[in-house]
């Protein structure tokens, strides 16, 4: 038989082991997660070691070139930015009008609203690339008298359909989050249920509504494979007109043109790539924080 | 679909929470908001207009899957007027741009298989762990810095990944086992598994956060201790969370793109070997794309087809993770 000693002994020797067997997971846990933070400061590294000496003002005005030290992105910058602005006009709207008639008017579990969610929660599974193929199929193809092809309008319709499920969830999480009573409010002092959408729920719902577009935007700006299936073209040394006819021309991305160049096997372009990546890594950067700040204001406003 | 402005009270039955609510958010105009008499029925015209049109800006998400499924189905349809299905599904040689001609997915599934099974090796794990440190283990401080981090990192375009892993990783791979060619699905695995990573570690992280305390609060009384109980409580407690998010990075990573395009190659091959160039069905796609193939011959029936065999795969395994949460949520809520 133990005694009172030994099974003292015996317990403090399994606590022990308990205790070493803790610390061990949780250190593995913790060099898990620190795995992932140790990637992205690795990338980031990489990539600014590899693009900053390339960067210089005449990178940012230059159209591409057979050279790879003549080249720069403007033509891909210029056709990021009308890519974003038409995205936006698209997908704003239509993602917000969805997300109201969700959280505002259908409220009761129709057939016609549990349709609209299921595909929503699909869409928003869909790869990329497939989207793509939509562009390609629709847009570009049955749409071509309109869109003019391969064009920076078919390209900013194939990126609204792929950012409007983020719209629509940011959207509706945005409505969700404004309290009942101002609704009942505007309802005691007899308003329609469209001015209380739009006068009261929809400009308190702003800044959350915004930082989700803004997200989606963001997701917009770095999307390649969507833009490389409907075609758009590498090298383009023009800049769209700024007019109705502007919207059917060819046009190049960022994304793109930065795997335009690691495509190419000289070490040269890889850099430019580099220097390519870091102005798109800025510019994602600006509207992350953007969205941080609306996120923080919100913050604020629900706590006065 | 009738629109009775004093009904949503009724339908929202939540109780006033706050007293603010009885001012007007701007008072002075108040009154102009409200409908007098003879306005009414032009009034009730406007409201059930602006209800039918906020109807039909929602069904555009309806018309979105309608439209990939109608080109999807339109195009592959003619594809396999030219090409047997049998033949499609047991070839074992993929040359759909040379002059003999053969068309067997299982090529460019092989590669696909092989990428994405090394990006979940490392994602799933190392997700997995991560979650359980930031909802279980790690200060509140901790969570709050490293959560937006993962975010970033989740944030970061795919074409950027695939520079990583074409010119950072692969020379890393390289200076180790020099046999490794430029082009491998091992460095594009590898990447995409660290950036599906925030995928799983948060939404699993969402799962396990949501467990309850007392499950939590019970444990401890039991006299087990923090780890314990994050494994044998809180992570079985969450599973079906934890399977749906698991489930999602397997869509994900088969879904993916420019990283299996730029790192991992464009040379058709059945094989399972890491170390040598590959091409995924999506790395095909692009590639077609590239050139400038006109509708209407075979090469461009092919990527539609290539992409059928991909949404269809991605259909399933998000209709599984979403049954998944849904399931998980009606036993906490």
């Amino acid at each position: 038989m133990k005694s009172f000693a030994d099974l003292q002994r015996e317990q403090a020797a399994w606590l022990a082991r308990r205790r070493r067997r803790d610390t061990a997971f949780s250190i593995a846990a913790g060099l898990a997660t620190s795995l992932g933070l140790l990637v992205l400061a690795a990338l980031v590294i990489d990539v600014l070691h590899d693009g900053l000496p390339r960067l210089s003002w005449t990178f940012l005005t230059s159209f591409p070139s057979r050279k790879a030290e003549q080249a720069g992105i403007l033509s891909a910058l210029v056709g990021s930015c009308w890519l974003l602005v038409l995205t936006g006009l698209f997908a704003f709207p239509i993602g917000v009008a969805t997300a109201v008639y969700l959280e505002e008017y259908d409220t009761t579990e129709t057939r016609f609203r549990q349709l609209i969610e299921i595909n929503i929660a699909n869409l928003a599974g869909v790869p990329s690339i497939i989207y793509g193929l939509l562009g390609l199929g629709i847009f570009v193809r049955v749409m071509a008298p309109i869109t003019g092809g391969r064009s920076v309008l078919a390209g900013a319709l194939t990126m609204a359909l792929l950012v409007m499920p983020i719209v629509i969830i940011a959207a509706r999480e945005a409505l969700k989050a404004v309290p009942d009573g101002l609704r009942q409010g505007g309802y005691a002092l007899g308003a329609t249920r469209w001015q209380v959408v739009s006068r009261i729920v929809l400009p308190s719902a702003s800044s959350g509504i915004l930082t989700g577009m803004i997200l989606a935007l963001a997701r917009a700006i770095g999307e390649t494979a969507p833009l490389v299936t409907i075609g758009a073209l590498t090298y383009i040394a023009f800049l769209p007109k700024l007019s109705l006819s502007g919207l059917q021309e060819p046009f190049t991305a960022l994304p793109i043109q930065i795997f335009n160049w690691i495509s190419r096997p000289q070490a040269d372009f890889h850099q430019n790539a580099a220097a390519g990546t870091v102005v798109l890594l800025a510019l994602l950067l600006t509207m992350n924080a953007l969205a941080i700040f609306l996120r923080l204001r919100l913050q604020r406003q629900r706590e006065a | 679909m009738d629109v009775q402005p004093a009904s949503p009270v009724t339908v929202r039955m939540q109780p006033v929470q706050s007293r603010t609510i009885l001012t007007p958010p701007d008072g002075a105009r108040a009154r102009e908001r409200v409908p007098l008499g003879g306005g009414r029925t032009s009034a009730t015209v406007k409201e059930r207009a602006i209800q039918a049109l906020l109807a039909a800006c929602s069904t555009i998400s309806i018309l979105t899957t309608a439209g990939i499924v109608a080109v999807l189905l339109f195009e592959t349809m003619e594809f396999f007027r030219t090409v047997p299905l049998w033949d499609f599904l047991t070839d074992t040689e993929w040359t759909p741009l040379f002059a003999d001609k053969h068309f067997g997915i299982a090529v460019l599934a092989s590669a696909t298989f092989l990428t994405s099974a090394i990006a979940l090796m490392v994602a799933l794990p190392v997700g997995l762990l991560t979650a359980v440190f930031l909802s279980e283990l790690a200060s509140e401080r901790v969570r709050r810095t490293v959560k937006p981090v993962l975010e970033v990192l989740a944030g970061v375009p795919t074409v950027v990944y695939g520079y990583f892993a074409l010119l950072f990783v692969t020379p890393l791979l390289q200076s180790v086992f020099p046999w490794i060619s430029g082009l491998n699905g091992l460095s594009a695995g590898l990447v995409m598994g660290i950036m599906i990573l925030p995928l799983v570690a948060s939404l699993s992280e969402d799962a396990l956060y949501s467990v309850p305390q007392s499950l939590r609060d019970a444990s401890y009384a039991l006299g087990a201790s923090r780890v314990q109980t994050s494994v044998r409580v809180v992570v079985p407690a969450a599973l079906s969370g934890i399977v749906a998010s698991f489930i999602l990075a397997v869509s994900r990573a088969v879904g993916e793109t420019m990283v299996v395009a730029i790192a991992a190659g464009q040379s058709p091959r059945l094989t399972l070997n890491p170390f040598v160039p590959i091409e995924t069905m999506t790395a095909f796609i692009v590639q077609v794309s590239l050139g400038d193939t006109p509708a209407g011959t075979l090469e461009y029936q092919t990527i539609f087809a290539v992409g059928t065999a991909l949404f269809c795969m991605t259909l399933v395994l998000n209709l599984v993770s979403h049954a998944l949460v849904r399931r998980f949520r009606q036993r906490y809520e």
